[in-house]
């Protein structure tokens, strides 16, 4: 079991002055798996995520990322360095296009520091070499495959910003899994799905698991997304864990029903999603 | 009157009291910038009262307002028009006035041949003609099928455009290596083609930074003096030759570009744009205050001429030991020779920055920079190092300026902290703005706006800057993001250009 083992969060605090927004968090993730974090918003759920990408550094506690060249570890790493070699890619919970550029653009973006490397930092790229063609190529190609897997291949050649906002999220899935990550972090990817679409990313989430072999951590409001894929849940409240386990233990928890459960009727959206969701896509 | 406003949501007194408040607005803001004005008496200095400009600026506004109010209301299209040109020719007057041009009360232009210039009747007369027919023309009243009209007819030119980019670059090619066969006699129009060249170049430059990278360099001029002040001070003294401080002043300007860029980068939107502002006054500074090495507000003079490629010497009496262009090629002398090399010479230096430009783009770090400058949160999660990210783009755009500067520096012969004020920067800037951020073809055709059209009306003296002025003010209000502010995208999978086009316009 423990060699299966991908991410170790242990004891984990984060404090923004006064407002402890974690306390004292640990958890582990295991490879292979979907690891859910759930809980009522503002429990600490993002700030977790942000910790572990290196956008905070956590006052105190040690996150370690088992990847296949050994335990690294996260909270001493610069943020832009956390998604290098098979590292930790994630989603936001309000999307993070880059609109203005063409949806199959911002999946070559994503595999920035490969082209990078393969055009000797842009030198042998400015005379076409060959080596710097081919990487382009097989680039393409990876963008072509996760196109098909998200089914927005027909729109690569869109501006990112004109998709309707379902598409939207598969393709902010389908870039971070460009950066090829051993752990996938989602925030709230179901956050403004219609049911059809939830289903169709319940697939996907699935086939990251599955096909690629790539743990993945989820934040999700949506019990029946959370129910129906998740290999392991963590319950967190006011920044502390309540409750960790397979989804039916958690389920029938006294500490979960009352804290999260209960609210289930009240599930309204995150002020930021809802106004995504006014926003019309294709008027930006 | 109140006729005319019974029908519709205003009544007459509600007009009155809306024109008195404009009326009111108008006395405020121009009392103290027009209507007083300081005079040099041999008793001192006097305040001088200048009624005339305050009353025609509260004729403006509130014949303006009206016009305004009659568009709101849909009143009278004639009216709308006449309206909204009198505001015109009153704003006009009261330019003529306050520059002390003239102070008869129509404006000379339009009736008065003030200057005796036939030239300056037609254009008043066409400034006046333009003004009405746009007012008439554009104020009637829009139906759902005028705009859907207006949206087809602008996204064909979008779709012509975009699918001919690369001719039309191609033909702009041509024209500006053919120009010289053109124009070879004429010294002036040589010198224009030649500034207008620079100002590309150094647009194209800046463009890197602000329209791909998009952090806003206030401070652009600075790159520009390093590499101009590099090819003087390393020609003077250690006689180095242009083609040897050319690449050089390059490195410099870049190596600038990064010390710069290191600390302030991790800076935002308006506080870099303050911290580049500064930087660019700080080299200016240094050069009026270094009097030892840069020769302070005097500047450097006699500057070394480039050579042909250090084989041939353009000047009439050429150096021992060397042989003159002429010479070499067999010709008579003629000092158009080497205007028309540099014409060459920048040319090439500017084709050089677009080939670089364009090339960059579709590769790795000119993704990144566009992406950085869509979303910068996103790319740090994507493992894109920000910090070096932006310092390529610093660095490379301030590389251009410095090759650019090299050039100014060898074409004028003498320099002088004077060329690279403030407004340097902010013409460049705004030749980037208003080609539409990012777009290369965009550029040339502000620079030609912005430097040509004010150099080629020079006759029309004092006019042609509120011409100028007001041709600004008519692109941004009728194209915002810039003349020409469609981005084409770096790489394409499976879709032909109309599609795409389909697609984003919708
Ligand atoms: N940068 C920050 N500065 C101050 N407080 C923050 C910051 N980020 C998050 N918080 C606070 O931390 C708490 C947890 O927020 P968050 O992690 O976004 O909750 P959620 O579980 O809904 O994702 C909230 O009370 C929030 O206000
Ligand atoms: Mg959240």
């Amino acid at each position: 079991m423990t060699d299966n083992k991908l991410l170790e969060v242990e004891h984990l605090t984060m404090r923004f002055g006064g407002l402890v927004a974690i306390d004292d968090l640990s958890f582990n993730a295991n490879k292979r798996e979907i690891t859910a974090i759930i809980g009522p918003n503002g429990a600490g759920k993002t700030t977790v995520f942000n910790c572990l990408t290196g956008f905070y550094v956590p006052t105190e506690g040690r996150l370690t990322l088992h990847a296949d060249d050994g335990p690294r570890l996260l909270e001493r790493t610069e943020g832009f360095r956390i998604p290098r070699n098979k590292g930790v890619a994630r989603t936001f919970q309000n999307i993070r296009l880059f609109t203005g550029m063409t949806v199959l653009e911002n999946l070559i973006v994503a595999q920035h520091n490969r082209l990078m490397e393969a055009s000797a930092f842009s030198l042998a790229g400015l005379f076409n070499l060959g080596k710097y063609a081919k990487a382009e190529k097989e680039a393409v190609e990876k963008a072509e495959f996760w196109l098909e897997k998200v089914g927005l291949y027909a729109q690569a050649d869109w501006n990112a910003g004109n998709l309707p906002y379902g598409s939207q999220r598969r393709l902010e899935i389908a870039r971070a899994m460009c950066t090829d990550p051993s752990l996938l972090c989602l925030d709230e990817p179901a956050a403004g799905l219609n049911p059809r679409e939830s289903a169709e990313l319940n697939v996907l989430l699935q086939s990251i698991r599955d096909d690629q072999g790539v743990g993945c951590l989820l934040i999700e409001h949506d019990m029946s997304v959370v129910m129906q894929i998740s290999d392991h849940v963590i319950v967190l409240d006011y920044g502390k864990k309540i409750a960790d386990g397979n989804p039916e233990a958690v389920k029938n928890d006294p500490a979960v029903i009352r804290a999260y459960l209960g609210e289930e009727e009240d599930d309204e959206l995150p002020p930021e999603v809802a106004a995504d969701l006014h926003l019309d896509p294709k008027a930006q | 009157m109140s006729a005319a406003f019974a029908s519709s949501r205003t009544n007459g007194s509600e007009v009155v009291k809306e024109l008195a408040f404009f009326a009111v607005i108008a006395l405020l803001m121009s009392v103290m910038l027009l209507g007083v004005e300081t005079v040099d008496r041999p008793t001192g200095l006097e305040l001088a009262v200048r009624w005339d400009l305050v009353l025609i600026a509260i004729g403006a506004t509130v014949i303006g307002r009206l016009g305004l109010i009659f568009r709101r209301e849909n009143i009278s299209r004639l009216g709308q028009a006449v309206l909204i040109t009198l505001s015109a020719v009153a704003v006009f007057e009261m330019f003529v006035r306050f520059r002390e041009l003239d102070d008869r009360w129509v404006s000379p232009v339009v009736l008065d041949m003030a200057f005796g210039s036939v030239v300056s009747t037609i254009v008043g007369i066409a400034f006046v003609a333009i003004i009405f027919a746009t007012a008439y023309f554009t104020m009637k009243d829009k139906t759902a099928a005028d705009v859907d009209e207006s949206a087809k007819l602008s996204s064909k030119i979008q779709l012509a455009y975009r699918s001919n980019t690369k001719k039309i670059g191609l033909i702009g090619i041509i024209f500006f290596i053919i120009f010289p066969f053109i124009f070879g006699e004429d010294r002036s129009a040589i010198d224009l083609a030649t500034l207008v060249m620079i100002y590309i170049m150094l647009g194209w430059g800046l463009n890197i930074v602000v329209g791909l990278a998009g952090l806003l360099d206030l401070g652009y001029v600075a790159f520009y003096a390093v590499g101009a002040y590099s090819y003087a001070l390393l020609s003077q003294n250690f006689d180095l030759s242009f083609w040897l401080c050319l690449p050089l002043a390059g490195i410099f300007a870049a190596s600038f570009g990064i010390i710069l860029g290191f600390p302030v980068l991790r800076l935002r939107g308006d506080y870099l744009a303050i911290v580049t502002l500064g930087f660019g006054e700080i080299i200016r500074v240094v050069l009026i205050n270094w009097y030892d090495l840069t020769g302070g507000p005097d500047g450097i003079s006699s500057i070394e001429r480039p050579s042909f490629f250090g084989m041939a010497d353009f000047s009439r009496r050429v150096p021992d030991g060397a042989i003159g262009f002429n010479e070499l090629f067999g010709m008579e002398y003629s000092s158009m020779h080497r205007l028309i090399f540099l014409y060459y010479l920048i040319l090439v230096l500017a084709l050089v920055t677009n080939f670089v430009t364009l090339r960059l783009r579709k590769l790795p770090i000119g993704r990144a920079w566009e992406a950085l400058r869509e979303d910068e949160i996103a790319c740090r999660s994507l493992g894109i190092n920000p910090t070096n990210t932006k310092l390529s783009a610093f660095a490379i755009g301030a590389m251009f300026g410095g090759f650019a500067g090299a050039f100014f520096a060898t074409r004028q012969g003498f320099i002088s902290p004077e060329s690279f004020t403030f407004l340097e920067s902010a013409v460049i800037l705004a030749i980037v703005v208003l080609g539409g951020m990012g777009s290369q073809i965009g550029v040339v055709l502000a620079a030609i706006v912005m430097i040509g059209f004010p150099e080629m009306f020079r006759e029309l003296a004092e006019y042609r800057m509120l011409i100028f002025g007001a041709g600004i003010v008519a692109i941004m209000l009728w194209r915002p993001r810039g003349l020409l502010s469609f981005r084409d995208p770096t790489i394409l999978l499976n879709m032909s250009q109309k599609e795409k086009v389909a697609g984003e316009v919708k």
